[in-house]
């Protein structure tokens, strides 16, 4: 066993003769949380998608346990790491209802009590059980984000690969997904890399965080250093600058508000 | 007047029981930019999918009224709201790229946004559709113009659809959650164009979105919505000083990057916010 779970190395990734991932490396230790942000089209997405064994085509070096892993992935491996998706519209089959989705990666991985395992993953995402039987269309935005979160969950994997998991929730719901990330954190182990555009979210779960622009990882920091602003790249800065004016709450009220009656 | 809803309600009926999603909201609009944030599953995709008449056929929609501007939407033909849309209400959907045809570039679905209303030639589309992209910051709009959607980055596709809403300069744009995909730099920049959009040509704005300080610093107005109702109304600059529990306990959840916490709070919902007060 390594306790250094996810090592990449020089990760390089072209489509059709453009590079657009161009050298990434980057190392996260068992139990830990590794933080991406950066530039929307900096390359965020295409870096998880190849570590999750879905893009096959890549170079460089991907290292999961101390192994390097090939491009074309075992059953065992797609169980082991998971990946919620930035787009859950687009990762969930349409013509399949929650309970069959829920249910296929279970059957796949030959997992047992499926009905137990099925109706925990919905409450632990705070999910109603009627959206069980419900389609992906039949479902809010926010529903259907936490239908790929559960998903990623119910095989109880050992790395989850966290692409915008919160960005289509509230935040009552966001603070039960990140309560829970900590808690499987805390309790089994798992290792997380987690893109999200909101440095919020990310300095609440990450001890360390990446920063893409352009294809680079340009910064690596951990969380103190760029929340006490000791952070060296303009762009490090300017993501900070912008979060942290976002943050700064108008201290007077201006005028009262109108709670309606059953406040 | 620009929107004017009263009593809206929208019920799906499955597997024999019926089950009302929206339940008596209303709300008006003017030249102005409304904000609506709350709960996950409450109702606003849906409340602003029903202005466009573009629920699906299984919902049962009523309303006292339901009007965009000199249009009533309950009554109105299919022709007659299909100049609507993608003319003089520019719509952002909330699932970018799956709004966005698969089989054609991001360019061609722009230039046929932008023709819609300009009856320009095809040479003046596509300049047109190259400077939008240019002004939501996209790095290499040429690329972009000629990608397919599966082709370009989640930010990107957000991008792409707001341009395309705001090719046939509409009077209303309705926007739901169009920036959560874009990093902080790019989102300042799309805001700085649509309130430029507002502020020069009175156009209106229906913001939905689950980020509470953006729309607190951006809009005029907030509604704050749960279990499809509209629990309390406000300026939207004293959204951090809400007074409904609900509102209250929803900026107590919010992560921080300069306060840290161990562990975040868990909204304690009550029954009597689910008591019906529109009746
Ligand atoms: N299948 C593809 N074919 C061609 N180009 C692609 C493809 N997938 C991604 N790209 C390009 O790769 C670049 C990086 O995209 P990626 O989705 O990784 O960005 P991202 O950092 O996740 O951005 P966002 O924050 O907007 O989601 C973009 O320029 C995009 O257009
Ligand atoms: N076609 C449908 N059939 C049945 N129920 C539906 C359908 N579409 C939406 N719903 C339900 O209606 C409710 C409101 O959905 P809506 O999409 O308006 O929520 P929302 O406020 O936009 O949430 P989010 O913030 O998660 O996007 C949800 O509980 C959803 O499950
Ligand atoms: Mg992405
Ligand atoms: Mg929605």
């Amino acid at each position: 066993m390594s306790d250094r779970m996810i090592e990449v190395a020089d990760l390089r990734i072209s489509f059709s003769s453009a590079e657009v991932v161009k050298g990434v490396a980057f190392e996260v230790a068992r139990g830990e949380t590794f933080g991406i942000v950066g530039e929307s089209g900096s390359g965020k997405s295409t870096v998880l998608r190849a570590m999750s064994g879905l893009n096959e085509s890549w170079d460089g070096r991907i290292l999961f346990n101390g192994e390097a892993v090939p491009k074309r992935r075992s059953r065992e491996f797609f169980r082991k790491v998971q990946m919620v998706f930035q787009d859950p519209f687009g990762s969930l089959h349409p013509r399949q209802t929650i309970d069959r989705i829920l249910s296929e990666i279970l059957l796949v991985n030959r997992i047992g009590e499926i009905d137990r395992r099925i109706n925990k993953a919905l409450s632990d995402v705070a999910l109603p059980q009627t959206a069980r039987f419900r389609y992906p269309h039949q479902l809010s935005g926010g529903q259907r984000q936490r239908v790929a979160i559960a998903r990623a969950l119910i095989a109880e994997p050992k790395v989850l690969l966290l692409d915008e998991p919160t960005s289509a929730l509230d935040v009552s719901v966001q603070a039960e997904v990140l309560n829970l990330l900590a808690d499987l954190r805390e309790e089994h182990g798992l290792t997380y890399v987690m893109v999200s555009h909101n440095l919020a979210v990310i300095s609440h779960l990450c001890a360390r965080v990446g920063v893409m622009q352009n294809g680079l990882m340009v910064e690596q920091t951990s969380v103190e250093d760029l929340r006490a602003g000791n952070v060296s790249h303009p762009h490090t800065q300017e993501l900070r600058r912008l979060s942290v004016e976002l943050e700064d709450v108008p201290a007077e009220p201006s005028s009262v508000s109108q709670a309606k009656p059953g406040a | 007047m620009l929107v004017d809803i009263q009593n809206l309600r929208i019920a799906f009926t499955s597997r024999g029981k019926r089950f009302e999603a929206v339940r008596g909201i209303s709300l008006t609009l003017g030249r102005e930019k409304l904000g609506i944030v709350g709960e996950s599953g409450s109702g606003k995709s849906l409340t602003a999918r029903a202005l466009m008449k573009l629920l699906p056929k299984t919902a049962q929609v009523s309303a006292d009224t339901l009007r965009y501007d000199d249009v009533d939407v309950l009554k109105a033909s299919e022709r007659q709201m299909r100049r609507i849309r993608g003319g003089r209400v520019g719509f952002v959907l909330q699932d970018p790229k799956y709004s966005l045809n698969p089989v054609k570039t991001i360019g061609s679905q722009i230039d046929e946004a932008w023709r819609e209303h300009k009856r320009g030639s095809a040479r003046q589309a596509k300049q047109a559709t190259l400077d939008l992209l240019d002004q939501v910051l996209i790095r290499d709009p040429k690329k972009v113009y000629a990608s397919y959607p599966h082709e370009v980055s989640g930010g990107m596709g957000q991008r792409a659809m707001i341009a395309m809403a705001l090719a046939p300069n509409p009077e209303l744009l309705i926007a739901d959650e169009p920036t959560s995909a874009l990093d902080a730099t790019v989102q300042a920049e799309i805001l700085r164009l649509i309130n430029d959009l507002v502020e020069k040509r009175g156009m209106g704005l229906i913001l939905i979105s689950h980020d509470l300080p953006l729309v607190s610093h951006f809009c005029d107005r907030v509604c704050v919505m749960y279990s499809g109702q509209i629990m309390e109304e406000m300026a939207a600059s004293d959204l951090m000083n809400a007074r409904h529990p609900y509102t209250r306990g929803l900026l107590n959840c919010m992560p921080s990057l300069m306060h840290p916490r161990d562990r975040l709070p868990v909204l304690a919902r009550e029954d009597i916010w689910l008591e019906e007060t529109a009746r």
